[in-house]
């Protein structure tokens, strides 16, 4: 681990202290390009002062305080260029230090760092301009990670990220403090916007890319919430259904990059101190009877999470929480995988006629195509399910998910040529 | 005399870790725990703080998160092994009675080794 005052633990703070840091600068310029900048110069004089004259206490305050008057200095001097000294100006930097000492012991800097996130989920924006606005503005990452993180060029994700802020720069985002309602409303925003990080992240199957480190960082994102909002218990479900889904990083990929499906992991390879934090989230979540999609479905991945073989899950939990899900967040996806309890508890028979009535709606859905031929396969209706296969296969997203039902197909061909 | 090391740090840093840094400090960790295996009794890695519950025991409230007032001080834990975090919940009350004033955390624990010198081994909860 890196010292003070080695640059690699100086980065580590000034990482650290971002959200805090940026959120604080914006409310005060309220221009976001501004409290970007402000907080850069205050990098820059971190690096310079912090080895010379030793780290300060509070690494957020400080660097505040520096970009603060960094851009009120630099303010000045563009304003004696031009034209007489802003008087408002001047006066105003009197009281800065005084001013935010105060601020920040009144503790609602978390509206700060709230807004902050808010502002990356403006509705206007398309899922992957949140994500990328996120990752610049309240991560930090650089624009290359984050152009590495999406497959595109440096460049376009540049001017991604340039267009996205244009575009919240015009919409009118209040900087009063929120009451009750309207941060309940930004609280379900930005748990969105970070499963969405989350879920980017997930789908690759390398943990070494950029772009599955996206986990990480959803991850760090909702610990940071939790610090700032402890008793929200929908934040708590979010923290641990990530950490559930994440914990099976190592054994959801086989060498070839293809998917292992749940029944067939090495749950050996499960992370064993991500799935003890989760449930300890969970059973805290619970304490609030205040049940939501986030803290049911990680109910869900918890009831996997705590059975050693397949064959030891509680199955009749899983549908009792997907029903409970149905009525929470009722969606015909919710009802295809609550079909996967079902054929376990009832039968492939009872999932089949449980999943009818969603053709119409998930006609163009991989999975549900995919669950389907499974049902018909164990029902021994191999052409029926040879059709259904072959329907999921020209909906597939991904070369990955198109192997794996080719599997399927193999083996459905070698069981008819076996019984010849 | 037996002491007490609390381990305090920066969880803005230690969330940002990844496995690798974190498996790095705990390798380094263990050199000293080995050097001094006689010498360590109870080891224990304790869960973020966004994990922990708090009872103020004056007005009997349980709130989530630390503890974090800078009024009182850290006099003692202890550890204790039950099936859910309501059981805890009720043991610290009853403590609470028989000790009123002051706050208890309930921090879930990551990692517990007993004895100090078996840490290279034993088992995680």
């Amino acid at each position: 681990m890196p010292q003070p005052p080695d640059p690699d633990w100086i980065e580590a703070r000034l990482v650290g202290a971002r959200p805090q840091a940026v959120a604080a600068l914006l409310r005060y310029f309220r221009d976001l390009d501004l409290a970007e900048e402000a907080f850069q110069e205050a990098c820059l004089r971190a690096l310079r002062s912090w080895p010379k004259n030793g780290p300060p206490r509070d690494a957020a305050s400080w660097l505040i305080m520096v970009g603060r008057n960094a851009a009120i200095d630099h303010k000045r001097k563009q304003a004696r260029l031009t034209a007489l000294p802003d008087e408002a100006v001047i006066s105003d930097r009197e009281d800065t230090e005084p001013d935010l000492a105060e601020r920040l012991d009144a503790a609602d800097y978390r509206d700060d760092i709230l807004r902050l996130l808010f502002i990356c989920c403006h509705p206007d924006l398309p899922a992957t301009q949140q994500i990328a606005l996120a990752l610049r503005i309240v991560s930090g990452l650089p624009v290359p990670r984050i152009a590495a993180a999406f497959l595109v060029g440096d460049r376009a994700m540049e001017q991604r990220i340039t267009r996205a802020k244009r575009r919240i720069s015009e919409a009118d985002i209040p900087f009063e403090t929120p009451g009750p309602i309207e941060r309940a409303e930004r609280f379900a925003a930005v748990g969105a916007m970070v499963y969405l990080v989350f879920n980017e992240g997930y789908t690759d199957a390398n943990p070494k890319t950029e772009r599955a480190k996206l986990c990480d960082e959803a991850i760090r994102l909702a610990r940071l919430m939790l610090r700032l909002f402890p008793a929200e218990p929908e934040m708590m479900g979010l923290l641990a259904l990530m950490l559930l889904q994440h914990s099976r990083q190592k054994a959801r990929f086989d060498r070839a990059g293809a998917p292992i499906l749940l029944d067939d992991q090495d749950r050996t390879l499960w992370n064993r101190r991500q799935i003890a934090e989760a449930l300890a989230m969970i059973d805290k979540a619970m304490l609030h009877r205040q049940p939501g999609p986030y803290q049911i479905q990680a109910a869900i991945a918890a009831l996997h999470a705590r059975a050693d073989r397949p064959e030891d899950t509680d199955w009749a939990g899983i549908d009792a929480l997907y029903q409970a899900l149905e009525r929470h967040a009722p969606s015909p996806v919710v009802t295809l995988n609550r079909s996967v309890a079902i054929s376990k508890l009832h039968g492939a028979a009872a999932a089949l006629a449980m999943i009818a009535p969603l053709a119409g709606t998930l006609d163009g859905y991989f999975y549900f195509h995919g669950v389907r031929g499974n049902l018909l396969e164990q029902l021994g209706r191999t052409s029926d399910a040879r059709d259904a296969f072959g329907r999921a296969i020209a909906l597939a997203n991904t070369p990955a998910e198109a192997a794996h039902i080719r599997q399927h197909l193999d083996r459905l061909d070698k069981d008819r040529s076996g019984s010849r | 005399m037996r002491y007490t090391i609390l381990c305090y740090h920066n969880e803005e840093i230690t969330s940002a870790w990844t496995d690798e840094e974190d498996a790095e400090v705990i390798e380094n960790l263990k050199a000293v725990n080995r050097k001094w295996a006689k010498n360590f009794e109870p080891i224990v890695r304790l869960m973020p703080t966004s994990a922990a519950t708090t009872l103020r025991k004056s007005e009997n409230i349980v709130t989530d998160g630390p503890f974090a007032e800078t009024k009182e001080q850290l006099l003692g834990f202890y550890v204790v092994n039950v099936e859910n975090l309501d059981i805890a919940i009720q043991i610290a009350r009853e403590m609470a009675e028989a000790n009123p004033g002051g706050a208890y955390e309930l921090r879930p624990i990551a990692l517990y080794y007993p004895n100090g010198e078996a840490i290279e081994d034993a088992p995680t909860p």
